[in-house]
């Protein structure tokens, strides 16, 4: 533990630029993974286990796209287009096969998926780390905010993920196709009495939240580094995130995500050893204050 | 409904232990005795975890937790603090009673997913806590130098053959505790939880209460599988804290069968077998088992004790189980 090394950042003005920002690029990737897990629940009711390994699938496209092409811009549309293309068909030929059964049997599908991708990515990327580096366009100069840095993707990131959750938000609350997807979520069957197809609403959504966990993998890649079973730490994060934020609440995610991601910024400089813990301390705080989290509604 | 009867079943359970006893000297090979002592372990694990799952209706995907807790408490109150074997083994069940309280009061009001999502959080945070606290634990190694095996009472565990007897034992004796506490009125009370929570509720039973007794009870069962395969190994890893261990425990007692008490049992030594066989096949470990899982969730749904039990029970009369609809909490 090293308060004092925690106090003199929130003193310096450098220090807090860098763990702040820091701290929002790894809110805004945990983002993207938890709304898309939060849709899913919130629309099918079940909880997509394999969230984390679409994250990493999303990651590991992106890697192979950009060394074939040189192009990030490319890598990211591939890797979310693709790892959106892989859920939709594990929805279609698997998960739907257990809707509405015992939850230990998704459990069980999910858990035999994230085993099968972790030794799929390793046959076919190595067991071994990999980076990629910061694709050409963003090699530049930092930006210094205060003294402290500020690099240029994280601009980028941020922007990316901003505008992803406004489009999200708009398209859920504002659009005929959200109006449809929240009718679903409320009453399957009443929706589909009145001439909904559920059963395509459920597989988009599916698509939907797989292709934001695969972006939110393709963006993570300039940052972070990959290896088989990168996937379940950011999954553990994520259902952090929808217990603080409230199951099925974009807004929730957004601000849940935020938080986490602070917290792990500025608990990594005081408590180098119990970042994970200050995490929980932090969920436990607000399930005992406010059991539904933050945005829910009804637990 | 069958009168429980503790002596007969103290008679099934001696005959049982006999059984077992006597069974190295049929398979003297020493892989069979390793192979009895891993799945006694993870015969009590899976089985505890079964009392929430099967018979109180509490899905938890953390139940590795108290499994790592188990191993790696026995492990350093053998190792730093040099206590006797049986001092050790009464503070490790002391300290998961005490860690299952506090998460499980913290877990218990959450319903259904949430439930199962914090126990696996839970679960992660003491793989973490593990694998950062490398000054006690030994961080990703594990614990090295060993665990001591002082012998007690006669009892010599360093002796390959009383460790196996041991291990037996505790499995017998722990199977035995568990049986017992589903027929008692206890077991009872959390079936008709399970099926009807709001009605107990109305009947006077608290229900939070009962809940959070399960989870100490699973707690310390799980914790004592931990301890046996931190004996077995005489070690401790992260590994068995890791989520993995939660994911296989759940594998087991679908295999073998929420609804019959000794399904979970049957379910960790087949999946021990079949561990055995795939490593020995190929080195793509996960990728098989991971296919094998898949092909039971999608086909084979109701485990294989499950399966045989329905033959049997059309030709026998209802035996106590935990009955139809495992693995739901009622709906609120």
């Amino acid at each position: 533990m090293d308060l004092q090394a925690m106090l003199a950042c929130f003193a310096s003005a450098s220090c807090l630029v860098t763990q702040t920002t820091g701290g929002l690029i790894s809110g805004m990737l945990l983002f993207l993974v938890a709304a898309g897990l939060s849709l899913i629940f919130g629309t099918l009711k079940v909880i997509n286990f394999m969230h984390g390994s679409l994250y990493m699938l999303g990651a590991y496209f992106a890697f192979t796209i950009y060394n074939v092409t040189g192009s990030y811009a490319l890598a990211v549309l591939g890797a979310a287009l693709g790892v959106g293309l892989f859920g939709l068909v594990f929805e279609r030929l698997f998960m739907s096969r257990v809707y509405g059964t015992d939850v230990l049997m998704q459990l069980l599908v999910c858990y035999s998926f994230i085993l099968i991708l972790d030794d799929a990515v390793k046959i076919i990327w190595g067991a071994e780390f990999r980076s990629m580096g910061m694709p050409a366009a963003f090699q530049r100069p930092p930006i210094m905010v205060a003294g402290g840095v500020l690099p240029v993707f994280y601009l980028f990131l941020i922007g990316i993920t901003v505008l992803v959750a406004l489009v999200l938000g708009f398209l859920i609350t504002r659009t005929r196709i959200g109006k449809i997807v929240r009718a679903a979520a409320v009453n399957p069957t009443m929706a589909s009495a009145l001439g909904i197809n559920t059963t395509m609403v459920y597989a988009g959504v599916f698509a939907l939240g797989s292709l934001l966990a695969g972006l939110a993998g393709a963006l993570a890649v300039p940052v972070r580094s990959l290896v088989a079973g990168m996937g379940f730490s950011i999954l553990i994060e994520s259902f952090i995130v929808t217990v603080i934020g409230g199951m099925g609440s974009v807004a929730g995610a957004l601000v849940g995500a935020l938080l986490i991601g602070l917290v792990r910024s500025f608990g990594s400089i005081g408590f180098p050893l119990f970042t994970e813990g200050i995490m929980f301390l932090f969920m436990t705080l607000i399930l005992i204050t406010k059991p539904t989290g933050l945005f829910g509604k009804e637990l | 409904m069958r009168k429980p009867s503790i002596g007969r079943d103290a008679l099934v359970a001696v005959a049982l232990l006999a059984l077992l006893a006597a069974l190295p000297m049929i398979f003297p090979a020493k892989s069979f005795a390793d192979f009895v002592m891993r799945a006694s372990a993870f015969a009590i694990f899976a089985t505890s975890l079964n009392l929430l799952v099967g018979y109180a209706g509490m899905v938890s995907f953390g139940h590795g937790l108290f499994f790592g807790l188990g191993a790696y408490s026995f492990a350093l109150l053998m190792q730093k603090l040099g206590t006797s074997i049986p001092v050790a083994f009464a503070l490790t069940v002391f300290i998961n009673a005490l860690v299952a309280a506090i998460i499980g009061a913290i877990c218990v009001p959450l319903k259904e997913i949430y439930f199962s999502f914090l126990t696996l959080a839970f679960q992660m945070l003491l793989y973490s806590l593990i694998i950062a606290w490398t000054a006690i634990t030994g961080g990703d190694q594990g614990l090295t130098g060993g665990v001591p095996r002082p012998p007690f009472l006669g009892v010599h565990l360093d002796d390959p053959h009383h460790l196996y007897l041991f291990c037996c034992t505790t499995l017998v004796v722990s199977l035995f505790l568990m049986w017992h506490l589903v027929q008692s009125p206890f077991g009872y009370t959390l079936r008709m939880i399970r099926d009807n929570p709001r009605r107990a509720s109305f009947l006077g039973i608290q229900v939070w209460r009962i809940r959070v007794l399960a989870f100490i009870v699973a707690g310390v069962f799980g914790g004592i599988g931990g301890v046996l395969i931190s004996l077995f190994v005489s070690s401790a890893y992260p590994d068995f804290a890791y989520w993995t261990v939660s994911g296989e425990a759940v594998f087991m007692i679908m295999l073998g069968g929420v609804s019959v008490f000794f399904g979970p049992l049957v379910g960790a030594a087949l999946l021990l077998l079949l561990n055995d066989l795939i490593t020995r096949v190929t080195e793509h470990y996960s990728l098989v088992l991971g296919v094998v899982i898949l092909v039971f969730a999608l086909g084979l749904r109701k485990g294989l004790v499950g399966f045989v039990m329905q033959a049997w029970r059309k030709y026998a009369p209802a035996a106590p189980g935990p009955g139809k609809n495992p693995g739901t909490q009622g709906r609120h």
